[in-house]
């Protein structure tokens, strides 16, 4: 097991595309970290890097206390599962797993012991004598994972395995790499498109645009404090509401204002709206983080309340979304599913004030 | 069952057409391959006089001297074996070597590559008449000409560049991830190109050998030109076409001599029809 060290890592591919930019990154021994982020962020690209698929082009990465940089894929002492799976077409499953094992010259019954170990681990050992293609999506994907834990690598690499499955499935495996994360006790750095498996899955989450990392921390701290108004309406669904909104004073009290509603600046954030006065920001909230007028307390309600139009209804079964108009602005809000709306109705809800965000509107990022 | 009924009859006239159509080509290949087929077994007046079909007038006269004929006295077994030895090692050689270099130039990265097989694809519209004469007298210097070793090398050249084609669209198009997958698992180029490539290729592999086997086969004007008339070297092909000259008008050993010869690609197709239409299919249609 290993740490994996990236320092200023740079990948510009031909034509003079840059897909990495200055990458720093460590992840500790038995940690799993997600790398997240839209497609074409580079989060694939940095994970082929480590894996030495790609050759980087400034920057260096480290395995353990090893500099890989000029080190072969073959000797990095990874392995890596892919999001086709990669099985090997012609072999059956004791075959793929074997495969690797054989090209290394290892002995004959340690092989069949670490297949038959992985195969019990991932609950495939009925199904060592077929071919991949008598095999469903969801088994295909366990014998790619299979593939990786015979190699008994010191750190893991996911190139976004659940996306070709179906939802319900990506679900069960999502459960399940997180399961044997914990008894492997092997490092692993993942990449996903998806937040919930980011979410769900890292000790700590990358939130990757354009090449550039925008947030390393904990999925909680992320989703609590993100750092820019991307990360904040990457992560969370529904996404975050963004309103243009303009600071402005009252006493000694600071507001966020726009042609609709006046809402409270949080009291700790005082200090740093002050330069904002007068300025134009982005004011971000959750849709959880609207509570119905009505169950709030009248004197909580002073500074906080959002008057808006009900557009449409999304009834959830568990929950139900609900799309409103303030105005020219628009956003939603998650409502339990006993609450009751009708469409073009007056609706006022309360923001949570603590829970709210506000971003510069130039440089995107957050104030407070 | 009324509708199912009407809907496979509609079905039925609809296709109709292309079904007559498709007998009919059938019928049409198929017939002078019968006539072939029944003269070989009448007698050499029989032959000259009448129409193969009156061989299922009576008298019922058949024989099998026209093969005797032809066994024992022209060559013919000699010429089969020749056949065989030019046209095995002339399908083997080049599916190899084409195999080896459709790798290289899906999978490898090397200087030159792409213009490389640019021009490879270029000499596949050079016609094999332009060729003879350069080739022949470098064969001639080199003390190739008359030899199995000469035509197994122009045999191998002119195929190589088409089995380089079909083969490189049928790796090329073979999932990167395997690749990777490998050499994260340790492969080499070796390993990957005997382990992997090949095994999955068989399909392609295969129809490229039966088209590169009976075009060998049926193949009189490189055996003419590359090996000459010499009885202990002659293909099948050759001494066929021998018979014509020397026997003027014996029709009967050429129907003989001809099924003989078609025996081989006969069987060959039915045993490895399905890779034949495969072969036909690649690189047009994924899959």
């Amino acid at each position: 097991m290993a740490e994996v060290t990236l320092k200023n890592v740079t990948k510009v591919f031909e034509g003079n595309v840059l897909a990495v930019k200055d990458f720093n990154l460590t992840v500790a021994d038995k940690e799993f970290v997600v790398l997240v982020g839209p497609s074409g962020c580079g989060k694939s690209t940095t994970l082929r890097c480590i894996a030495g698929l790609e050759e980087i082009t400034s920057g260096e990465i480290y395995i353990g206390d090893r500099l890989v940089n000029d080190v072969p894929p073959k000797d990095r002492d990874i392995a890596m599962v892919f999001q086709n799976y990669a099985l090997y077409p012609h072999m059956n499953v004791y075959k793929n797993l074997s495969f690797g094992l054989e090209l290394r010259k290892i002995p004959k019954d340690e092989i069949d012991r670490r297949v038959r170990e992985a195969a019990r681990i991932l609950d495939i050992e009925h199904l060592l004598d077929r071919k991949p293609k008598a095999l469903s999506g969801g088994q295909r994907q366990r014998v790619a994972v299979g593939r990786a834990i015979v190699r008994n690598p010191a750190v893991f690499l996911f190139d976004e395995p659940l996306s070709n499955l179906d939802a319900k499935l990506r679900v069960q495996m999502r459960t399940e790499l997180a399961k044997l994360h914990q008894s492997l006790q092997a490092t692993m750095i993942y990449v996903t498109h998806d937040q919930v498996e980011a979410m769900t899955m890292g000790n700590r989450i990358v939130v990757m645009k354009d090449g550039i990392i925008q947030q390393v921390s904990d999925p909680l701290t992320l989703y609590n404090h993100p750092v820019n108004k991307f990360v904040a309406g990457f992560i969370g669904s529904p996404p975050m509401n963004f309103i243009e909104v303009e600071v402005v004073r009252q006493g000694n009290d600071y507001y966020v204002k726009n042609g609709n509603f006046t809402v409270l600046v949080k009291k700790d954030a005082y200090e740093k709206v002050k330069d904002y006065e007068g300025k134009k920001a982005i004011f971000g909230f959750r849709p959880e983080d609207l509570i119905d007028e009505n169950i709030v307390k009248p004197e909580e309600k002073e500074g906080k309340l959002i008057k808006a139009r009900v557009e449409v209804i999304e009834p959830l079964g568990s929950e139900i979304y609900l799309y409103l108009t303030s105005g020219k602005d628009s956003f939603v809000t998650r409502v339990p599913s006993h609450y009751k709306a009708e469409l073009g109705q007056e609706v006022g809800f309360v923001v949570d004030l603590e829970k709210s965000h506000l971003f510069d509107i130039e440089t995107e990022e957050a104030i407070y | 069952m009324e509708t199912r009924f009407s809907s496979k009859l509609v079905n039925a006239v609809r296709k109709g057409p292309l079904h007559a159509a498709i007998l009919l080509i059938c019928l049409i290949w198929f017939i002078p391959t019968f006539g072939l087929f029944v003269s070989s077994f009448r007698p050499a007046n029989l032959i000259l006089t009448t129409g193969w079909w009156k061989a299922f007038k009576p008298p019922f006269v058949f024989t099998l001297e026209n093969y005797y004929k032809v066994i024992t006295t022209s060559n013919m077994g000699r010429s089969f074996i020749n056949s065989l030895i030019i046209s095995i090692p002339s399908t083997v050689m080049p599916v190899i070597i084409a195999a080896f270099a459709a790798y290289a130039f899906s999978w490898m990265k090397f200087p030159g590559r792409d213009a490389l097989f640019l021009l490879l694809i270029g000499l596949l519209v050079v016609p094999i008449q332009m060729t003879l004469i350069p080739v022949l007298r470098i064969f001639n210097r080199l003390h190739l000409t008359g030899t199995f070793f000469g035509i197994w090398l122009a045999h191998t050249a002119y195929g190589l560049p088409f089995a380089i084609y079909l083969l490189r669209n049928f790796i090329g198009e073979l999932p990167v991830s395997i690749f990777e997958s490998a050499r994260l698992d340790g492969a080499n180029h070796f390993d990957i190109f005997f382990r992997l490539v090949l095994p999955t290729s068989m399909p392609a592999l295969s129809s490229l050998a039966t088209f590169q086997f009976l075009w060998v086969w049926n193949d009189l004007l490189v055996a003419l030109i590359y090996l000459g008339g010499t009885p202990t070297v002659a293909p099948m092909t050759v001494t066929i076409s021998n018979l014509v000259n020397s026997y003027g008008g014996g029709w009967e050993l050429l129907t003989s001599a001809a099924f003989i010869s078609m025996i081989l690609p006969i069987m060959m197709f039915f045993f490895l029809q399905r890779y034949f239409v495969h072969g036909i299919l690649a690189g047009s249609v994924k899959g």
